[in-house]
């Protein structure tokens, strides 16, 4: 019989203390430190990033990730973005009763890798279970700390006109592989998702001296939404050109049969890079093994809005996604 | 984008400037091309006579009212789970009311891909009454025709249709009689031909006296498109060409047709936007019709909302909307005193804004 979980496993009694040795506690650094409260946490002096999200994605697993990798992922590349070194992770859980287990074991093994390839250790942790039908098969949400590692603030306010804009890789995979199996496509082979760390990159900058301005990672919204923040809280103009824009062949057919952006598409292991025009050649080196490219630069301070020139030389504007990305019809 | 189409739409662009001597209008029919040329910025490659303006071949933006109002209706009886295409699901009717709206007002609303997926689902819930609300133009019109003909071997007694399938070419005769109508000319839409073939459009051409090109959506394709068509015109010759010979054959897609042709027949059908057009539409032919959603469940039938209706927006559809000058080519987006501010992608007035084949969408997205 398939095990699942059970309302109990939530009820504070024998069950979930077994669900915790059985299922979750490999998942720490220091078995220890789940019988605590709370973690104590040796930190280097400094400055320290703290940031948190919530993952709610469907289906929970994907071509390239699950839910466990992603929450992970994210929350550390939400940490490398602010030039810190992903160092601490808190992982809260809210399973639906009926979960089957072993699924929550897959996502349990997944999120101990991605914390190890993130260069995190998971100190503390929540397990809830809601009623059948209350919640989605299983929510996580995830809070990490990191270890600033520049003097300048990387932050959109540091951008300047005539910067570079660069991107770390192709964009749109994460989101067509989830949007493929969300939909049931078929896609002859499975594109998967780019999920991965981003603070190796960020690093490998920071050794060869690149402080960039400003990074954001690609993840809801695509390129288009966090260029068009960028330009919004700086109150740039960003001018992109169309044609370096990395897009893979499938993401690129993919989308032209569902009538989809792969600007608008969500990617978990991409991000912008804005940098002064200095250290252009020794970024572009950096970034050029994991298929990044220079995709345009920062115009005047003039009001807040992102221009795209297309292969033929004309022009538009780059928008964020609005509403929900819907397949079109034909 | 290959470099190869870069040099070949530089070139097309000259050609065209080069043969233009007096200024002409012409429509591209389908959503998708206008999302291609706004997109792409092709408008802006083109000579200063030559104008192009947006066709009706939006298919979620002239699905009748009524029908829209219907499936909403259907989608609050408990028992039912309505399921349709994407966009469908964000198209306001008459009151601003959604589907998307209906299902968070607690309404079982489901979007699918494939037509195929409402019979998995029937399978799935014999005890629910699946109703697909069957959307688009003769591209997705055989895909419901097929999921009619598997819905009557299968005999599931809990899936229903409720068909809007519009028909493209009596849309275009339609528009050319409306008085102060100024297409001279038309790039016809590429999908909707490679599954028709071109009979109908050369019956259109010998009519009306006027040209129409196939074209296909590529921003080559389109730029060739309208350098054949710009060619007829200064040339006085009025002729179908198909210009998009890779995808289009002249007889179409004859397992589509032959499809076509035994589950549906041409009935008029009340393009939103448009109006009444004669042959507009499909609907079910014999046998096919006890699949009729409308049959199934008469709106006398229809039990004071089970769940209660989805608030509507405060700015009613038809207030400041000119979707139905927009849809048949009369203005454009940018001519509308909602755009882009009482009416956006997120507060839609008019179905042109929901769509991603709408023209006030593809302005929005590009252009604002």
């Amino acid at each position: 019989m398939t095990e699942r979980i059970r309302l109990a496993h939530g009820g504070g009694g024998t069950l979930m203390q077994q669900l915790i040795d059985r299922e979750l506690r490999g998942l720490y650094r220091d078995p220890a430190q789940v019988l605590h409260d709370a973690a104590r946490l040796e930190l280097a002096h400094g400055r320290l990033a703290f940031s948190t999200d919530s993952y709610v994605v469907q289906p929970l697993e994907f071509p390239g990730g699950d839910i466990g990798s992603l929450a992970v992922t994210g929350t550390a590349n939400d940490l490398a973005m602010a030039g810190a070194r992903p160092l601490h992770l808190s992982v809260a859980l809210i399973l639906e009763e009926g979960l089957e287990l072993a699924l929550l074991r897959r996502v349990v093994a997944s999120m101990a890798a991605a914390a190890q390839r993130c260069g995190m250790a998971v100190v503390t942790g929540d397990t809830k279970v809601v009623e059948r039908g209350k919640g989605d098969g299983l929510f996580i949400s995830t809070s990490g700390i990191g270890l600033v590692e520049t003097h300048q603030p990387i932050d959109p306010l540091a951008i300047e006109p005539g910067d570079q804009l660069l991107v770390s890789g192709d964009l749109g995979r994460h989101g067509v592989a989830i949007l493929a199996a969300r939909h049931g496509l078929d896609l002859q082979p499975p594109l998967a998702s780019d999920c991965a760390p981003l603070w190796p990159l960020v690093e490998g900058l920071l050794e060869r001296g690149v402080v960039p301005h400003c990074l954001r990672d690609l993840t809801r919204g695509g390129l288009a939404s966090a260029l068009h923040e960028l330009a919004t809280a700086r109150g740039v103009e960003l001018l992109l050109e169309e044609a370096p824009i990395p897009v893979d062949a499938a993401v690129a057919s993919t989308c032209a049969l569902l009538g989809f952006d792969p600007l608008h598409l969500a990617n978990e292991g991409r991000c912008v890079l804005v940098v002064a025009p200095r250290d252009l050649s020794a970024c572009l080196e950096v970034l050029a093994p994991g298929g990044g490219a220079w995709i345009g630069e920062v115009g005047s301070a003039s009001g807040g809005r992102v221009l795209l020139r297309t292969p033929f030389g004309s022009e538009r504007l780059l928008l964020p996604l609005s509403g929900e990305l819907l397949p079109r019809i034909c | 984008m290959v470099r190869g189409a870069v040099a070949a739409v530089a070139e097309l662009s000259r050609e065209l400037a080069a043969t233009v001597s007096r200024p002409w209008t012409l429509m591209e029919v389908c959503g998708g091309q206008t999302h291609a040329i706004v997109r792409w910025g092709l408008d802006q490659l083109l000579p200063p006579g030559l104008r192009l303006i947006h066709g009706p071949g939006c298919p979620v933006c002239v699905t009748p009212v009524a029908v829209l109002d219907r499936a909403l209706q259907l989608s609050r009886r408990p028992e039912v789970i309505l399921c349709s295409y994407g966009d469908m699901l964000r198209v306001p009717d008459g009151a601003g009311a959604d589907l998307l709206g209906a299902r968070a007002a607690g309404a079982d609303v489901r979007l699918l891909t494939s037509p195929l997926q409402a019979l998995a689902l029937a399978q799935q819930h014999p005890d629910r009454q699946v109703v697909f609300l069957a959307v688009g133009f003769e591209t997705t019109a055989p895909a419901t025709a097929l999921l009619a003909r598997q819905a009557l071997a299968v005999g599931l007694p809990n899936l229903s249709l409720l068909p809007a399938h519009g028909r493209v070419v009596p849309a275009m005769a339609r528009l050319l009689a409306e008085p102060g109508c100024g297409v001279q000319g038309f790039l016809a839409a590429g999908h909707v031909a490679a599954v028709t073939g071109t009979g109908e459009l050369a019956a259109l051409v010998a009519a009306s006296g006027r040209p129409v090109v196939v074209a296909g959506f590529e921003p080559e394709l389109l730029m060739r498109a309208l350098l054949v068509a710009v060619r007829l015109l200064e040339a006085g010759t009025p002729l179908l060409v198909n210009a998009y010979g890779s995808v289009v054959r002249e007889g179409g897609n004859p397992r589509a047709r032959a499809l076509l042709a035994e589950v549906f027949e041409p009935a008029p059908m009340t393009w939103r936007g448009v109006g009444a057009i004669a042959g507009g539409g499909f609907e079910f032919r014999g046998a096919y019709r006890r699949l009729d959603a409308r049959h199934r469940f008469p709106a006398a039938a229809v039990p004071a909302a089970a769940v209660p209706a989805a608030a509507a927006p405060a700015a009613a559809v038809g207030s400041g909307c000119i979707s139905g000058p927009i849809l048949q080519g009369q203005a454009l987006p940018a001519d509308c005193p909602s755009f882009g501010t009482a009416c956006t992608p997120e507060q839609p007035l008019g179905a042109p804004m929901v769509s991603s084949e709408g023209a006030c969408a593809a302005y929005h997205r590009y252009r604002r």
